[in-house]
């Protein structure tokens, strides 16, 4: 099965300004950022979060400390895949407990990622809240999870495969959707 | 990343990359070893058998860590298979363990091959040779290589100079496969009574003096000396052993500034090595037994975590 490029949902400047204003959201939602604490999901979460704290730092004079989560061991299809996952690492840079936990994500899909990193997190302390920040919300959800802050918003079937690329990873930044080709 | 060995019995054909590969999952599962909760959720519901027909206490104890820290069910069946025909008795035992519906089985046994010979028994459990006979020693030899790769990220053309009774060592088999294969150059010592005939065709060289052997080494590697070894007559007393070829201050002072000294344990002190380097600062010996941990979660993890054949 083969990928193929049907439309780009997202430019650089597109990308950019979404993530200002979801920056602008987080510290308006937590008033301020006293709290706040960005924990980005692996892989491409990471780079994500990585952008808002700099956006915040410009904006607010601020630096949020950024923490990294890889979900792997917390997933519940690990033997329905074909392609073993790789473990990344997870680091926080503080403990987290009576924190608000801003998770940072590329793509909301079935929200079954999402749930694997609340287990994940609820191992390593007890925030006080946990927000979740996503660059797209594609839909189908399974699970009764939302996100707080949503960069874009796309329908999409089943068949479709929403990308979104980070210079550190796919040396571009932009979000593409793609489409499912046999052969 | 696909992940190609069902099974961990040896490491004939496990490549570079397969390696390193491992290395670098260990290396995110010795983080969770720190956290105040520590077990993860990746293998509940799998049945883990720990069959261990010779004693064992690290190594069924670092397996049985490493399985209830990845949420599988443990079951620790001690057998002592010195009355039984042993080749009966394993399958039997195998097919019992099937009928149990035991997902993996860490087998430790006094026979060399009886890890294959399980693995060929087992229709869907996978097996991990938790050391068989004087053959093989896996996990114990991937262990001692994330220890010295946490200290050293490329073992690229470092020298590393194994002593002891090399001979009777599955421990010593493993490690000379794992470390070439990293590109380590290897120099065994020790009394020439206890050394395999066919040194050459391990592609590690022999030298009967261990202070040449330890020169400029990277890694001193300290295998345990067998009482019994002493009693077969290899080498005439535990005090003469030592005099040779015991790891003390002087010797290790041979080999290079920083190096790493290692031992798969239990150590006899006073015998290969010495209380001051046993627990002096360049002794890796407890690291070993965490990293224990950590690789052999790797190991469960991508055998078992994944898809099932």
């Amino acid at each position: 099965m083969t990928l193929r490029e049907k439309a780009k949902l997202m430019s650089e400047t597109d990308m950019e300004r979404a993530i200002r204003r979801m920056a602008h959201e987080i510290v308006e939602m937590n008033k301020g950022l006293e709290k706040v604490v960005l924990v980005g999901i692996q892989r491409r979460g990471v780079f994500l979060a990585q952008r808002i704290r700099d956006v915040l730092r410009q904006f607010e004079q601020v630096r949020v400390p950024t923490g990294e989560l890889d979900i792997t061991l917390y997933r519940d299809d690990l033997t329905l895949l074909h392609d073993h996952p790789v473990v990344h690492s997870t680091s926080m840079p503080l403990d987290i407990t009576g924190r608000h936990v801003v998770l940072v994500d590329d793509v909301i899909y079935t929200g079954r990622t999402i749930r694997a990193a609340l287990d994940a997190l609820m191992d390593l302390g007890r925030p006080d809240i946990v927000q979740l920040a996503v660059l797209v919300d594609r839909g189908h959800r399974e699970l009764p999870i939302a996100p707080n802050f949503v960069g874009k918003n796309v329908p999409t079937s089943r068949d479709e495969v929403v990308e979104v690329r980070v210079s550190e990873i796919d040396g571009i930044n932009e979000v593409v959707i793609c489409e499912r080709q046999e052969g | 990343m696909e992940w190609k060995h069902r099974h961990v019995l040896d490491l004939k054909d496990w490549k570079r990359e397969d390696i390193l590969f491992l290395l670098d999952q260990a290396k995110n599962m010795d983080n969770l070893i720190d956290r105040p909760i520590k077990k993860v959720p990746a293998l509940r519901g799998k049945l883990v058998v720990n069959l261990f027909f010779e004693a064992s206490t690290r190594t069924r104890v670092s397996f049985e860590l490493a399985e209830k820290l990845l949420s599988a069910d443990v079951v620790n069946w001690s057998a002592s298979g010195s009355s039984v025909s042993k080749g009966e008795t394993l399958r039997d035992t195998a097919w019992t363990l099937e009928a149990m519906g035991a997902d993996a089985v860490v087998v430790r046994h006094g026979a060399s091959g009886s890890a294959h010979y399980l693995a060929r028994k087992l229709k869907r459990a996978v097996v991990f040779n938790g050391g068989d006979g004087a053959y093989s020693h896996p996990t114990q030899a991937l262990l001692d290589a994330y220890t010295a790769w946490k200290s050293f990220p490329n073992l690229e053309g470092r020298k590393m100079a194994i002593l002891g009774d090399v001979l009777h060592s599955r421990v010593a088999r493993s490690d000379i496969q794992v470390f070439r294969t990293l590109g380590c150059e290897i120099v065994l010592s020790g009394p020439e009574t206890l050394m395999p005939f066919d040194v050459k065709s391990l592609g590690v060289t022999y030298e009967p003096d261990p202070w040449k052997a330890v020169k400029n080494a990277d890694i001193v590697y300290l295998l345990r000396i067998q009482r019994e070894r002493q009693e077969e007559g290899l080498f005439p007393s535990l005090d003469e052993y030592h005099l040779r070829f015991g790891a003390d201050e002087k010797l290790v002072s041979k080999a290079k500034e920083g190096a790493l000294v290692m031992h798969p344990g239990p150590i006899n002190r006073r015998v290969e090595i010495d209380s001051s380097i046993a627990d002096g600062t360049q002794s890796r010996i407890l690291q070993q037994v965490r990293s224990g941990v950590a690789v052999r979660m790797a190991l469960l993890y991508l055998c078992l975590g994944g898809v099932m054949a």
